[in-house]
């Protein structure tokens, strides 16, 4: 039996908490009074994973039919999933989606369906390496298809395989990737990370367009999701359903989703996944040993080390069957891992950020990035209300080295060096700039043709912060390069100590803190 | 009189070059630069008048040659000692004038003129060796002529051009450089293209700018500054973008929305104004201009190790841009200048004032000025003794 999250009380006797900083980690001394949030240990996960798949498929949920009478001969059938961006680190092998996959083909194999076809749902994400996919899939089906080009990753700038399937009440537009709109059958089989993921945003976000994709991913929506983490109480969610359900109107939609305990790290870094009273003498070795070595070598290496790195956690449920009824579920399966009850909002909200994000798998969490993830995902890691009050302060602790990857991140560069040069107002930003990237043809052709994220990525980044951004007073970050945090619009401070005394200075002596010891991830039912 | 007098000897030049390289300014601590009593030039001719500069720029050029960077192919047109100083505003009898400095056929007697003064094209002009004087490419590098680094000197009247009594004297010692940007802007052969670069905000960058604004009416003026200051002023002087020096390229991609070629922009601007002369921003320049368009080099460049394959593949045009004299239009650069300095209000650009006492101070403020927050330092001689 796992032990819950909880909300530790800094008194004299704790020891230093351990702040994730990139690629290293930091120890930091909290004053008395502050609380940090642990998030609970993994849960059980299923005893037999392919078991539990075929038991989904055969029982789906909502008003499916079990998955073997959906499919005939002579049929269509798409299978889309989602990309590399979930989960994080990437798991050990078997992937849920090979596990899923595997067994979802063999039913179709039984069903003599012959007409199918696999679409990595990237959305406007860069495309997916070789290695990359046969990491996610397995050999034996990458095999199967990627030479026959069976296996296809989803291209929202091939105009001539998108389907505009209609318009919603509110005007929005829901066109999609050609081939899954026109199967008899598409089924989806997602990975879920974080409350934000599944539902009818997988599809929505996956194998959507541009023209689609804008309709949520802006400054209003994300600025009126409360949180995006929580999907009754977002806008994000609220647009992608009503998206969502026309689209079920007029395709058959087979929705497979998974949840994944919360084990995140391999046995060299078990310290990370325990509390430091608790640390052993082999885990402050462990420790010891890890921040020095990755004291002492380049960033590009230690980089390396963390990104070889693959998780150790496990799938926990399976769902199958109607998008909304699946997805109901999944978030009863994931809460069950992710939440931790929270009173109240803290003046202060420290946070350590780690090497990796959703969209730098295998590459550089380079500034923006560095604020999606602070200000994006860890600030809204929660439900109810914030677990940062009105006007206080975040902290984040990271090196925001002035640092881009090249190929995967183009337009970032010119983001940050540009647009965030002129101005740091999302909506400012959106209404200025976003047309002129997301319609630039040469990061429309690195985005097609090399292994780029589309131009207009680097600002659903920096929306993904917009609701931080309005909320909070001030933003720092400690250790981090004080050019590239300037650009951003926060302050750089060196120290923990130096930014909670300028935090002062926006919300008052002896503030209230709270930190976040976060990954592993939890969710913070804040009340 | 009192004058800073720059004089031929090899191992002060060759200490000169050996400091400015460790420290940019320093040569004029070990080098052959000094502060002298010195007798004041003779009259040349008739048409010649004595002036006593009250302000006298210190231009990138000068810098260089006081720290023994000077590209020898100044040598047979220079002659020792010489007076520094050629951005003058200076009192005559009857008011107060500018300098326009090149020492072309008309100072210096020959007459007929030569054919590129007979058009008004007197910094072409390559009788600078030649004729009644002593070598000297303009005032400030000519033996007989003195230079603005002094309580006095002499000047043809075909150089001195009357300051209006509403412009100030920070406003007339901007006109000389200004009018090197003009003549830069007035160099390409396209009316108003739809991106120009200008890379540099220093003096000549900033001038440049304004210039473009004014002259080449281009759709979208991109700059690349080094130094908060420079960032402000290039925006207030008419440039719609700047940049650091290093995001450039990606700058003019994005502007003009044209592919990668390797580490070049595959379509880019019009044109390239370079006021920074260095390798650097050549490669830069040839990376971002459009195939078949021009680059005009305006800062002085000396010898510099640059890769022109991409010239050559770009059939690029590479253009020097150097002084001044009669413009397309027919009208006289420094015309222009005035119109410019007082339009833009080039003024505000000198940044600081220093005594001939303090020259070391002024040569280590002017080299970097860009660090420092300032642009134009000048020498302010209204105060000197013997003046």
């Amino acid at each position: 039996m796992s032990r819950p999250g909880f909300v530790l009380e800094v008194d004299r006797s704790t020891p230093p908490i351990l702040f994730h900083h990139g690629e290293g980690f930091r120890l930091e001394k909290l004053p008395a009074g502050s609380r940090v949030v642990y998030p609970a240990e993994p849960v059980a996960p299923l005893k037999d994973p392919d078991a539990a798949i075929r038991h989904a498929l055969l029982n789906p949920v909502g008003d499916s039919q079990p998955l073997p009478s959906l499919l005939h001969s002579g049929m269509k059938l798409t299978i889309a999933m989602d990309n590399q961006a979930v989960p994080l680190p990437p798991m050990q092998r078997p992937d849920n989606r090979q596990r899923v996959i595997e067994i979802v083909l063999d039913m179709a194999a039984a069903a003599g369906v012959d007409d199918v076809e696999l679409i990595v749902a990237h959305g406007l994400h860069r495309r997916m390496t070789e290695p990359e996919l046969r990491h996610i899939l397995g050999d034996r089906i990458y095999d199967s298809f990627a030479p026959h080009g069976l296996l296809t990753q989803h291209d929202a700038e091939d105009h001539d395989n998108l389907v505009l399937v209609g318009r919603t009440e509110q005007g929005e537009h829901v066109e999609l990737n050609k081939r899954a709109v026109t199967s008899d059958l598409l089924i989806y089989v997602n990975v879920n990370l974080v409350a934000m993921d599944g539902g009818h945003k997988s599809t929505m976000t996956g194998i959507s367009s541009y023209r689609s994709l804008k309709h949520h991913h802006n400054v209003t929506g994300m600025q009126h999701s409360r949180s995006f983490m929580d999907p009754p109480n977002s806008e994000l969610h609220n647009s992608t359903w009503r998206m969502g359900r026309l689209l079920a109107g007029a395709v058959k939609i087979f929705q497979i989703e998974t949840t994944l305990n919360t084990d995140t790290f391999p046995s060299q870094f078990s310290f990370l996944q325990k509390r430091e009273w608790e640390w052993s003498a082999r885990d402050r070795a462990a420790f010891l040993a890890t921040s020095k070595s990755l004291d002492r070598v380049p960033p590009r290496m230690a980089r390396s080390i963390f990104h070889g790195m693959k998780s150790p956690q496990r799938m926990t449920s399976v769902q199958a069957g109607e998008v909304e009824a699946v997805h109901q579920l999944t978030l009863a399966n994931l809460h069950r891992q992710h939440l931790v009850p929270v009173e109240g909002q803290a003046d202060v909200l420290t946070m350590g950020l780690p090497y990796l994000g959703p969209y730098n798998v295998n590459s550089i969490l380079n500034p923006l990035l560095v604020m999606c993830l602070g200000l994006g995902y860890f600030f809204n890691l929660y439900r109810g209300k914030p677990l940062v009050r009105k006007g206080g302060v975040v902290i984040l602790s990271h090196p925001t080295r002035w640092e881009f990857h090249p190929v995967h991140h183009p337009s970032y560069i010119d983001f940050f060096e540009q647009v965030l040069a002129e101005t740091t107002d999302p909506l400012e930003i959106e209404k200025k700039f976003e047309e002129d990237f997301a319609t630039d043809p040469w990061y429309i052709h690195l985005y097609r043709n090399s292994y780029a994220y589309h131009g207009v990525h680097a600002f659903y980044m920096w929306y993904w912060g917009a609701h931080a951004l309005q909320h909070v007073g001030q933003v720092i970050i400690v250790g981090g390069e004080p050019r590239a945090v300037r650009r951003l619009g926060f302050k750089p401070a060196s120290t923990l100590r130096d930014a909670l005394e300028m935090a002062e200075d926006v919300v008052g002596r002896n503030p209230s803190i709270t930190h976040i010891h976060n990954p592993p991830i939890f969710l913070a039912d804040v009340t | 009189m009192r004058a800073l007098q720059f004089r031929r000897s090899v191992p002060k030049y060759a200490a000169a070059m050996v400091a400015g390289g460790v420290m940019p300014g320093f040569g004029a601590r070990v080098g052959p630069l000094r502060l002298a009593d010195v007798e004041e030039p003779d009259l040349p001719g008739p048409d010649w008048q004595r002036i006593r500069p009250r302000l006298a720029g210190i231009c990138g050029s000068d810098l260089s040659t006081i720290d023994g960077k000077s590209s020898r192919y100044f040598e047979p047109i220079v002659s020792f000692p010489f007076v520094p100083g050629h951005e003058i505003v200076a009192d005559r009898d009857g008011g107060r004038v500018v300098v326009e400095p090149v020492l072309n056929c008309i100072p210096r007697g020959i007459d007929p003129p030569c054919s590129f003064c007979a058009t008004g094209l007197t910094g072409s002009c390559q009788n600078i060796a030649l004729g009644s004087l002593e070598p000297g490419l303009q005032t400030g590098y000519c033996a007989d002529t003195g230079g603005g680094w002094s309580t006095a000197m002499v000047a043809h009247e075909s150089q001195l051009h009357p300051v209006p009594d509403d412009m100030s004297d920070e406003a007339a010692v901007m006109v000389e450089p200004a009018a090197c940007a003009v003549h830069a802007a007035c160099r390409p052969d396209v009316d108003q293209p739809s991106t120009v670069v200008v890379l540099g905000a220093g003096t000549v960058g900033l001038c440049t700018i304004a210039a473009v604004r004014t002259h080449l009416r281009p759709g979208t003026l991109i700059a690349s500054a080094k130094h908060p200051e420079q960032r402000k002023l290039a925006l207030d002087l008419g440039a719609d973008v700047v940049v650091e020096p290093g995001e450039v390229r990606r700058a003019v991609r994005r502007m003009s929305r044209s592919p990668m070629v390797g580490d070049g922009v595959g379509e880019g601007a019009e044109v390239v104004f370079d006021c920074v002369g260095t390798a650097d921003s050549v490669d830069d320049a040839l990376a971002i201009v459009r195939p078949r368009e021009q680059v005009v080099l305006v800062g002085m460049p000396g010898r510099i190790s640059v890769d022109l394959t991409g010239l050559w593949h770009k059939e690029i045009r590479l253009v020097g841009a150097y002084a001044y004299g009669r413009e397309k239009t027919g009208e006289r650069t420094f015309e222009l200048a005035f119109e410019l300095v007082a339009q833009a209000d080039l003024g505000r650009l000198v940044s600081a004032t220093y005594s001939l006492d303090r020259y070391r101070d002024a040569i280590d403020h002017a080299a970097h000025a860009g660090s420092r927050g300032a642009v134009k330092v000048v020498f302010d001689l209204r105060g000197e003794r013997n003046r």
